[in-house]
């Protein structure tokens, strides 16, 4: 008994540094290697160490509003803006974009390359009857492919099991699955751009209004949460909002390609 | 074939994002491991010599939370930690004591079932010789306990392996946190989600050689010392 005790004290001892945050944010930023390229500089200018938890959207806001983060960065605005309402947030600001794009099998069984808009797309994904790999986690990206669904007028729930496969992973997972079963799947550009088992798949549809997809960012409201680190989240949510940080955001490339593309308000 | 020689690669490479996560993985299953079987051996050695109303029905309860899933003991210590839960106060979220404990939770049970066991078989034997010397209690526990040492590294093992290949709980507490809480299965995980699956099975296999090394040097110990012993 006494040794667990020291041992739990040991382990207490090395905790909680003053200038540390917690981040609780998306895999799509996280796979993307943009906190690997960003952090480091936003550590030199601020002095504030970002620990960053990458999950989806959905259980990043259940997560902030257990307290168990500094910082929100999703992308899920009216989501956000709710967190914010509900008093969990301090305020909500713009961040970045990109935006969504559908791949599938280079052949396209469903033709959705020559559909004129994003609705289309998945009317024809639909009525072809080939696969679609949804996320199915309350993701960013699942809200975002639901409310398409919806403004389709199509419900996928009916095909549930058989041409719609709801993962219920992260983007990668859903990725992984979509690309081995030819299926088609919504996903966030960067995401794709950095995937590493492409086969062949590739982009079929992209370029609607409607995919567009918008980050934000949340420094959690220490008054909800006192344990809280609001100073340091204050600095790390300005300097990213920042015209160094914007900058910084949109200098990183991968493969020649900008990932992520600056638009704070 | 692709994935073995990745394997090679990043152990002959060896660099020190490996190196850290690897030594993270080891450094919480330890410590895990010693605080489970710091409980663990002597609740099973306990449970197998003594006697009350009850007993059968515990010692069915740990052999079924052997079987306890990864992920509802990482759901179970996150509510627990979590700032809004009831030792959120601690702070222990997304850092490695919250892993260690978590693990300490999944192994403790294994180790205690498994060692229950092989002191009942003991006991069997030895419990008349023990009851004639006046060995009772606490000293009959460590005493088989030390009987059965060799016995014991086995239900040791067992509770390493699960500890060290388990990622369900680890990544709910721990957060996969890099640099902070990032440990091998998390990495493989993230690295599949990637898509990076050669490099994902490069570091299953790092992972593997791992628990190879230490299951021979915990073996070999043991062969070595019974030799010695019976020389």
């Amino acid at each position: 008994m006494k040794h667990l005790i020291t041992c739990i004290a040991l382990m207490l001892s090395a905790q909680t540094l003053a200038d540390t945050i917690i981040v609780q944010s998306t895999t799509s930023t996280q796979n993307s290697g943009l906190y690997d390229y960003l952090l480091p500089i936003q550590e030199k200018d601020t002095g504030v160490e970002v620990h960053v938890v990458a999950v989806g959207t959905g259980q990043a806001i259940k997560n902030a509003m257990h307290c168990d983060g500094d910082v929100l960065l999703v992308h899920a605005k009216p989501a956000e803006e709710k967190f914010v309402t509900e008093g969990y947030g301090d305020y909500r600001r713009d961040l970045m974009y990109n935006d969504f794009v559908i791949i599938g099998p280079e052949t396209d069984p469903a033709n959705v390359g020559g559909a004129q808009n994003v609705i289309e797309a998945l009317e024809r994904i639909k009525q072809s009857g080939a696969k679609f790999a949804s996320r199915g986690d309350d993701s960013g990206t699942h809200k975002k492919e639901r409310s398409l669904w919806q403004a389709a007028g199509i419900d996928p729930d009916t095909g549930s099991g058989q041409w719609y496969l709801e993962t219920g992973s992260g983007m990668g997972a859903t990725l992984n699955t979509g690309v081995t079963l030819s299926a088609y799947v919504l996903t966030d550009r960067a995401t794709w751009i950095t995937f590493a088992n492409k086969q062949d798949a590739t982009i079929l549809y992209e370029g609607d209004a409607s995919l567009f997809n918008q980050y934000g960012i949340i420094p959690v409201n220490a008054d909800k949460c006192p344990s809280v680190n609001q100073e340091a989240a204050k600095t790390f949510a300005q300097w990213l909002v920042s015209e160094t940080g914007q900058a910084a955001i949109g200098a990183y490339q991968v493969d020649g390609k900008q990932l992520f593309f600056p638009n704070a308000n | 074939m692709d994935a073995l020689s990745e394997a090679f690669r990043l152990i002959i490479t060896l660099d020190a994002d490996l190196f850290e996560i690897l030594l993270l993985s080891i450094r919480v299953s330890l410590i895990a491991l010693a605080i489970s079987a710091i409980i663990g051996l002597p609740l099973g050695s306990w449970l197998a010599i003594s006697k009350f109303p009850g007993r059968k029905f515990c010692i069915l309860l740990l052999n079924a939370l052997m079987g306890m899933p990864p992920v509802v003991v990482g759901l179970i210590v996150y509510l627990l930690l979590s700032r809004s839960g009831p030792l959120g106060w601690l702070g222990l979220l997304y850092t490695p004591s919250a892993m260690i404990i978590a693990q300490a939770v999944l192994i403790t049970p294994i180790i205690a079932a498994l060692s229950n066991q092989v002191i009942e078989n003991l006991h069997q034997e030895y419990r008349d010789t023990f009851y004639s010397m006046g060995i009772t209690g606490r000293r009959a526990v460590v005493a088989y306990l030390v009987d059965a040492r060799y016995a014991l590294t086995t239900c040791i093992l067992a509770g390493f392996g699960r500890a060290i290949a388990e990622v369900g709980a680890v990544i709910i507490v721990g957060g996969n946190i890099d640099h902070l809480t990032r440990v091998m299965t998390t990495a493989i995980a993230l690295e599949t989600s990637k898509g990076n699956l050669t490099l994902a099975l490069g570091l299953g296999a790092v992972l593997l050689s791992l628990s190879l090394l230490v299951n021979a040097l915990v073996i070999g110990v043991r062969e070595y010392a019974a030799k010695r012993q019976y020389a």
